[in-house]
Parts: C-alpha cells; sequence; structure tokens
C-alpha cells in the first residue's frame, strides 16, 4: 500500500501543466531548464517560473530522429523531440531556455533548439577542481543574471536572490528528508515514489505549495513508519541505483529491480538526492553562493568526478545499501566510462555487488534486464 | 528424495532428475514453439526415465527463458545463478563459467562455494552468440555443428563486422571473391571467440575455466579460446545441461 498523499503527488504534472498555461497567460514568464547545474534562484529572482524540460519518455523520439543521430542517448533525443514537435505544455510556455555545456550530445543539441526559442548557454568548466573554475562559474553566473535582467527588463537585486536562496534551500531540506526516510529499515517509502516525488516537483509552479506537499507526505510516511508500515519486507535488498537522470518515462529499470523484489532506498543520481545534498549558503555574497553550490554537483561531465564516489560511499552507508546498481543510457559516454570506476569502488572500498545495466527508453530488452537484474538479487540474498 | 531442474532455453529444452548424489537422468528436446509444452513434456520424461514417483519429488526449479512459462514448478531461478551452481557440481574448482547459448552468452565468475561473484551477459545484439553462427553457418550452406570440422587447420579469413547482418553478408562476398569455406569456418569462430575474449576480459579470467551452453560443443572454438585465454577452457558431456543441474541442485539443497 502506497501513502495516501501520492496521489495528489502523482496528480501535480496535470494541475501543473494548467497552472502554467494561466501563469504564463497572466504575463508571467518562465524560464526552462535542462539540468541539475542551471541555477534556478537566478530565475525565480527575476521573478520567473522554473520548470525542468528534461526528456524521459520515449513517445517523442521517433521525430527527433529525423534530425540527429539514432545512436544517440535517448534523454536527448526525447528533449529535442518535445521541443519540436509541441506536445510538451512546458516547453511550450517556455519564454526562455537555459541551457548548459555539459556533456557533448547536450551541447551540440542545443546548437539546434536554440533556432526554436531564446536560448541562454552557460558554459559549464570542465572539472571543478581548478584554481580559475569557481571564478569562471561565478561569471557565467552573472551573465544569466543580466540575460535575465535584459530578455525580461527586471532588475535582480541581491535581496530577491537571497529570498529565492531561502525558498529553495527550505524545498531542497524537505526533499532531503523526505528521501533520508529511506535510511530506515526496512523503507517506507519505493523508489518508484520516491522518484516520481522527487521529479515532479521539477514541475512545480507553486514553490510553496510544493513543499507543503512534501512536508505532508514526509509526515504520513513517519506516521506510516510508527505503525510499522513499509513498502516491502524486511528481507527485501536493499539498493543504491545510481547513473543517469531518470524520471516518468524512463524508470524502466527501477520498476524492473522492485518488480523483482528489490527496494531502491537510495537514488543518487541528478533527478534524486545528488542535487539537494549540498544547500547554498545563506551567508555569502549570492551569487558566490549559488557559484559554489552549483559547481559542487559531481556530475560525470566533470573530470575528474571523485565527489561522485564519497557521495555513493555516504548514501550506502547511511542507507545500509546491499547493491549498487548503475544505469547508463545508451550513448552516454561520461556515464559509461566512468562505470568502470565505480565499479571497481564499488567492490574494492565498499565490498558490494555491482551491476552496471545500459539501455534505452524502449521495452526491447525488458526480458534481457530482467534476467540481469534477478540474478543481481539471487547472488545478494 | 529427488530434485528435477529445467531449463528452457530459447532453441533447446533439457532437464534432470538429480537425487542429493548424481544425475540419474537426463533428457534434451528442441524448445519448439511452446517452451510450456516442452517443459512439461520434459518434465514427464525425465521422471519416467529415472522411474521416480510424483511424491518422491521434493522440488521442481524452472530457469532459462522459458521459466515463466512453466506453471507446475516449485521455483524460478536465472539461468545465471543456476549455471553457477551447476558448473561448481561438476567441479569444485571452477571459478569461470563462459556459457554461449542460443540467443545469448554469458561470463560468470565464482567463489570457492560456487556462489557468483560477478557476471556479464552480452546485450541485444546477437553478435558471439549461438544465433550468429548459425546465420553464418547457412550462409556457407553447412550445418551448425560442422563448423569445428571444416575450419579445423585453416587459415582463418578476417571477419570484421561484429553485426551479424553485416556479417551474414561479409561472408557472401567472401564465398564471391573465393575465400575458401574452411578459410571462413575459422574466421567466424575466431570473431565468435575474440567477442567472448572481450567479455571475459571484463569480469576478469580465473582458473579453473569451463564452457558451457548449446556452442560448447564446438571444439574449435574452445581451442581458440583457450590460447586467446592462456589457459585450458574445459567442457564436458554434461555442458548443456548445466543450467538444468544447477536448477536441480539448488532445489535440492535449499
Ligand atoms: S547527468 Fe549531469 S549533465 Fe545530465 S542532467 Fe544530470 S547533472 Fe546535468
Ligand atoms: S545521460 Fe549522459 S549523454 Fe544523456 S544527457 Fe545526461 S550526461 Fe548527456
Amino acid at each position: 500500500m502506497r501513502p495516501e498523499i501520492m496521489a495528489e503527488v502523482e496528480g501535480l504534472r496535470g494541475v501543473n501543466s494548467v497552472k502554467i498555461k494561466e501563469a504564463s497567460e497572466a504575463g508571467k514568464k518562465v524560464v526552462g531548464m535542462y539540468c541539475v547545474f542551471s541555477p534556478q534562484e537566478i530565475a525565480m529572482a527575476a521573478d520567473a517560473i522554473t520548470v525542468s524540460l528534461c526528456g524521459t519518455i520515449q513517445a517523442p523520439i521517433e521525430e527527433a530522429e529525423k534530425e540527429l543521430p539514432r545512436n544517440l542517448c535517448p534523454l536527448i533525443k526525447s528533449s529535442y523531440g518535445f521541443a519540436i514537435t509541441d506536445k510538451c505544455p512546458y516547453f511550450y510556455f517556455s519564454d526562455v531556455l537555459l541551457a548548459e555545456t555539459t556533456c557533448d550530445g547536450k551541447k551540440k543539441m542545443y546548437e539546434l533548439m536554440s533556432k526554436l526559442k531564446p536560448m541562454h548557454i552557460m558554459n559549464l568548466p570542465q572539472t571543478a577542481n581548478a584554481e580559475n573554475s569557481l571564478e569562471l562559474w561565478k561569471k557565467e553566473m552573472i551573465y544569466f543574471k543580466e540575460f535575465l535582467e535584459k530578455q525580461f527588463g527586471v532588475e535582480i537585486t541581491d535581496d530577491k536572490l537571497r529570498a529565492a536562496i531561502k525558498l529553495l534551500n527550505r524545498e531542497r531540506k524537505a526533499m532531503k528528508r523526505l528521501h533520508q526516510l529511506n535510511a530506515h529499515k526496512p523503507a517506507p517509502l519505493s523508489g518508484m515514489d520516491m522518484m516520481l516525488a522527487q521529479w515532479l516537483k521539477g514541475f512545480n509552479v507553486d514553490k510553496e505549495a510544493g513543499i507543503e506537499l512534501i512536508e505532508r507526505l514526509t509526515k504520513e510516511v513517519e506516521e506510516r513508519v510508527e505503525k510499522g508500515i513499509y513498502a516491502f519486507d524486511e528481507n527485501a535488498p536493499r539498493i543504491l541505483l545510481t547513473g543517469c537522470p531518470i524520471g516518468s518515462g524512463s524508470e524502466k529499470v527501477l520498476r524492473i529491480l522492485e518488480e523483482s523484489g528489490a527496494s531502491v532506498v537510495a537514488l543518487e543520481n541528478c533527478t534524486g538526492y545528488k542535487g539537494l545534498d549540498v544547500l547554498v549558503d545563506e551567508d555569502k555574497d549570492p551569487i558566490t553562493a549559488l557559484a559554489e553550490k552549483y559547481l559542487s554537483t559531481p556530475c560525470s561531465c566533470m573530470t575528474n568526478n571523485n565527489g561522485r564516489l564519497d557521495l555513493i560511499e555516504r548514501l550506502a552507508k547511511e542507507y545500509e545499501v546491499d547493491g549498487i546498481v548503475d544505469l547508463t543510457w545508451q550513448a552516454c559516454h561520461t556515464y559509461n566510462i566512468e562505470s568502470f570506476t565505480v565499479k571497481n569502488f564499488a567492490k574494492d572500498v565498499l565490498n558490494l555487488p555491482f551491476l552496471q545495466i545500459e539501455t534505452d527508453y524502449s521495452d526491447s530488452d525488458v526480458g534481457q534486464i530482467k534476467v540481469r537484474v534477478e540474478a543481481f538479487l539471487e547472488g545478494i540474498k | 528424495m529427488y530434485s528435477v531442474g529445467i531449463d528452457v532455453g530459447s532453441v533447446a529444452a533439457k532437464a534432470v532428475v538429480f537425487d542429493g548424489h548424481e544425475i540419474v537422468a537426463k533428457e534434451i528436446i528442441p524448445t519448439g514453439w511452446s517452451p510450456k509444452e516442452s517443459g512439461e513434456k520434459l518434465f514427464e520424461m525425465v521422471t519416467s526415465m529415472a522411474r521416480v514417483d510424483k511424491n518422491e519429488i521434493k522440488s521442481i526449479v524452472g530457469t532459462g527463458y522459458g521459466r515463466v512459462a512453466l506453471s507446475f514448478i516449485d521455483r524460478k531461478v536465472t539461468e545465471i545463478t543456476c549455471h553457477g551452481k551447476g558448473a561448481h557440481f561438476i567441479d569444485s574448482n571452477i571459478r569461470t563459467v563462459i556459457d554461449i547459448g542460443g540467443q545469448d552468452s554469458k561470463v560468470i565468475k565464482l567463489d570457492e562455494k560456487g556462489n557468483i561473484i560477478d557476471f556479464l551477459m552480452n546485450d541485444k545484439c546477437a553478435a558471439g552468440t549461438g544465433r550468429f553462427l548459425q546465420v553464418m553457418a547457412h550462409a556457407l550452406e553447412i550445418d551448425v555443428s560442422e563448423l569445428s570440422q571444416i575450419g579445423e587447420g585453416a587459415t582463418p579469413e578476417t571477419i570484421s563486422s561484429m553485426c551479424t547482418v553485416f556479417a551474414e553478408s561479409e561472408v557472401i562476398s567472401l564465398m564471391a571473391s573465393g575465400a575458401s569455406k574452411e578459410g571462413i569456418a575459422a574466421g567466424l569462430l575466431q570473431s565468435v571467440c575474440s567477442k567472448t575474449y572481450t567479455l571475459v576480459s571484463k569480469v576478469g579470467v580465473q582458473n579453473k575455466v569451463f564452457f558451457s551452453g548449446g556452442v560448447s560443443k564446438n571444439y574449435l572454438l574452445r581451442e581458440f579460446l583457450s590460447k586467446k585465454l592462456g589457459v585450458e577452457v574445459f567442457s564436458s558431456e554434461l555442458s548443456q545441461y548445466l543450467g538444468a543441474i544447477g536448477a536441480a541442485v539448488i532445489g535440492y539443497r535449499d
């Protein structure tokens, strides 16, 4: 049995697509974003609404493949497909798009997408640790701020930035608390519900209402823990899922894991815990604080990306996991290559069973993946 | 008491009866169009061969892609775990299992108790599987079982395509340009060998290495693999039954 409030959470997508239409018609500006590196706070300080546009559905891929290579990550193809088919209300109502130079696939796809709508591109440094990285990223924050000021004819003051930082930190804390409930053994929330709750927050038009909803969900789950109601029984192997982003429509591997009897307790990926881990420093100069926070994202686009291993280690211990599953979207070089490092780390340092799955959004390999997942879980028991 | 292990693969279905010490009956039939029917038929066949009564059977375990279709079994276990247990039963010194079946190839690494430490399985693609060899043998107009015989001693032609569809046209143009059947046959086995080698290397070879699955009947390929891996690759007449044996062992013991 799932928490009752999950129905409300799931309804968000529909509710929000209406809300965004109303807001846009009432003159509110909308900034569409693609990645966890996007500093939402700056857009909010411009009094705009932010929405996540990452494509997580198979349907628009066919259209995208008319212009993009077939052998490309499904996330990029899906995002682009949504953009050119006008099937995504969030893309439709976006006044401007924010893109970052993350992986090569996204970077080049954005060049095509920029013909559709005004787009601003932030130049992300390749490494977070170099001496000039933070300076560079700080400048990029300022350029983005200036871009929005010009586009929307507003002034983004430090006070507004501070208010946005506070609000989003509250949202992060609320999500983090929800996530951490699954450190409990057995886990009270399924990985599927956790993913949905996190993914849907990306469409939230009304941030305050969103935080309140997550808090209510957390409360309900806490009450269930007290009553001893859990998502899975205590023998279910506890899995940490890491790797490429997932969302509704691209939850295949997560679903197979849980259908095969695993309890996915921690989602390390950027649509899960990754972006929540570090808060923005509320006492510092806002631009510096934002640059620091976003630059600390342990994404495989960075070289090196040792922060990911640290985060995996921390989560593996806090959530007492029994195994690690690394999801790689087909043709995602950064995560695919990094998987070798993660595998060795899992085996040699954490002493945990590890499984990598490389796939796309289609259902053609579900049977294959099931065999691998079941064998992996048999090995854990 | 007895246990029965049934492995319904994409090409062949295999079953064994185990009495706790030995395999007392085994049988193999083509899977055909209905994995359910062939599984049921096989069960009747092996139990009557072993002359065991239904109430002497403590457990029936199914494995292989067709395991989900079997309604009369007590438990389903994946072919990966079963191959590991089966190999351990045959020889407890086995640490690496290379299994090449009709649709997939896998490499399994075992500990001294026969538990799986690691495994890798091919993805959607058919390169390096029994299916690949079957398509190629068809292009050469020979039976897949003849590949070893024909290729033995020949200088292998280079087959560079990984993809089954492209490799097939490569074979056809090699034939058109006058290359010998022998050389092509050897080349095809080399290509499966190198594909398998990559898979094995990713998991890491550990002696003793055992080769199972339908394709293991191909002795020339086994020879190529031994050479490439630098260790002897073993096989046995029970190779094709490895999954079924593992299933029966699991059913008997836990
Ligand atoms: S994986 Fe990295 S590049 Fe891709 S969306 Fe997440 S943070 Fe951005
Ligand atoms: S999954 Fe990989 S290839 Fe796809 S957008 Fe993210 S980083 Fe790029």
